[in-house]
């Protein structure tokens, strides 16, 4: 569920699967000893996350260190080879349970993945009317609001074709909310963006955040991760090398190679 | 006799029409109950052949290559001829449909399979991320696109299985050449093929032309 939505209660209504009332120690998300193979390829060489409710979580890495993988296995868009993973309590496989649990899972892709055939607005109801089986009227109406909430109101009538990447990737960020998930994925959100409509989306980022809605956001944002994030990151080789609040990330980590890699990235 | 009289008679001409028309009329009902069918089972057979568990994925596969390997002449005949030694006897209209509809859905199946397989993974994974189930995802997201890929193959396979309603006159459906064939015979002139062949261009050329005028758009709006 996202938190309400002050000027608009009609957020706030009942999301279909009501989380069981559980105790602050469980996380929303839990990774335990996660491997994936491609062929001889080891991407994921055990991996071991947890991500409570209301955290932002940035995941950062040099490319190739398996972290697309990582957050594409916790909606099961990539198949794992060992270990497991949990969604609220719930494990992730394949099978008729799947589309439940990724209906409480929001992703927003690299290339915003919009369905190019439907306006604005009807990508984003789209969810709500054939997951969530509201009426259309509603559908739209929620679909409206979202899209006020990510600053298109007027574009909801256009087609993405019609709109800039930045708009494109907005959109796409209201559809993954129209769900009301439980957990928002973000994978490299601005890396297919010119640099001028960066901005615009981690700003929507960064309001989801203060909100309070989940998120594990893989990016190369060093600024958002270090104003943003409740906990960073650092994944190399299919691992996890270093996990700290951003302060301490980003002033003085304890790893060498993640010192190398900040040397690296902050340089410029 | 003269050129004129013998492919261009007049008189010879309008005797055949009504029974020209006749056929033709046949020849639609026929094109259209075969092109509606094919592509109904066509867009089936390529989502099994696509979807399904392995084996049936393998024999729709099966199904596929061997309809569009066996020449309709010879179908039309099998189905026409030699069913009835099996005990099923189908009237020459359902035969030649049959025979058309079968191979169709084969040609159909694979213009479907190669329009769903042009869109991009990303279409797929959206839907899914969402949690649309398969039928939605179909519904939804992939087939609208994929159709508007494959309109101008649909309609160029459309446009073939119209021209092969001629050979339904093998098993005696009085069609558009059966009955310019008979009307031939009855006035020992040629001029009812000639009609036969006028009708048939000007049933097919528009179509023709609209598969030009799609391929042009298709160009235009993917440029």
């Amino acid at each position: 569920m996202l938190p309400p939505v002050e000027s608009q209660p009609a957020m706030t209504a009942p999301s279909v699967a009501e989380p069981a009332p559980k105790t602050a120690a469980e996380p929303l998300i839990r990774i335990r000893g996660l491997h994936k193979f491609y062929g001889t390829f080891e991407a994921l060489k055990g991996i071991d996350l947890d991500v409570r409710s209301g955290e932002v979580v940035v995941v950062i890495g040099p490319s190739g260190s398996g972290k697309s993988t990582l957050i594409r296995c916790i909606n099961l868009l990539e198949d794992y080879d060992r270990g497991e993973v949990l969604v609220d309590g719930k494990r992730v496989l394949r099978g008729a349970q799947l589309a439940a649990v990724r209906a409480e899972v929001g992703m927003v892709f690299q290339s915003f993945n919009l369905f190019p055939h439907l306006t604005a607005l009807a990508n984003v109801a789209l969810g709500p009317l054939r997951v969530r089986g509201l009426p259309r009227r509603e559908a739209n109406a929620r679909a409206q609001t979202l899209l006020e909430r990510v600053g298109l109101a007027d574009q909801a009538y256009k087609l993405p074709g019609q709109l800039s990447g930045g708009q494109q990737q907005r959109v796409a960020i209201a559809r993954a909310l129209a769900m009301e998930p439980k957990v928002l994925l973000f994978d490299e959100p601005t890396s297919a963006l010119d640099p001028e409509m960066v901005g615009e989306v981690l700003d929507v980022m960064q309001s989801l955040a203060r909100s309070g809605v989940t998120m594990v956001v893989v990016s190369h944002e060093m600024g958002f991760a270090r104003r943003v994030a409740d906990r960073v990151i650092f994944m190399e080789a299919g691992r996890v090398v270093e996990q700290a609040s951003p302060e301490i990330f980003f002033t003085k980590p304890n790893e060498e190679r993640t010192r190398a890699f900040l040397q690296a990235v902050l340089q410029h | 006799m003269n050129l004129i009289d013998t492919f261009f008679n007049w008189a010879v001409f309008r005797d055949s029409l009504p029974a020209l028309l006749q056929g033709l009329w046949i020849t639609i009902l026929l094109g259209v109950v075969s092109i509606v069918a094919g592509l109904v089972s066509g867009l089936l057979m390529a989502l099994l052949r696509l979807y399904a568990p392995a084996p049936v994925r393998a024999l729709a596969r099966i199904y596929i290559d061997v309809f569009r390997s066996i020449p309709l002449l010879v179908l039309l005949v099998l189905v026409y001829y030699a069913l009835p030694f099996v005990g099923i006897r189908l009237s020459s209209f359902t035969s030649a449909a049959t025979a058309l509809t079968l191979v169709s859905c084969a040609y159909t199946a694979e213009i479907f399979r190669a329009g769903i397989e042009a869109i991009p993974k990303g279409q797929f994974e959206a839907a899914e991320a969402i949690g649309l189930g398969f039928f939605s995802s179909m519904r939804d997201v992939i087939l609208p696109q994929a159709f508007r890929i494959v309109v101008p193959p649909l309609t160029s396979n459309c446009i073939n299985v119209l021209k092969d309603t001629a050979l339904a006159s093998v098993v005696a459906m009085p069609d558009l050449l059966k009955q310019a064939t008979q009307a031939q015979a009855l006035s020992a002139n040629p001029t009812p093929l000639i009609g036969a062949a006028l009708l048939y261009l000007l049933l097919l050329l528009p179509l023709v032309r609209l598969v030009g005028y799609f391929e042009a758009r298709h160009r235009a709006a993917t440029r």
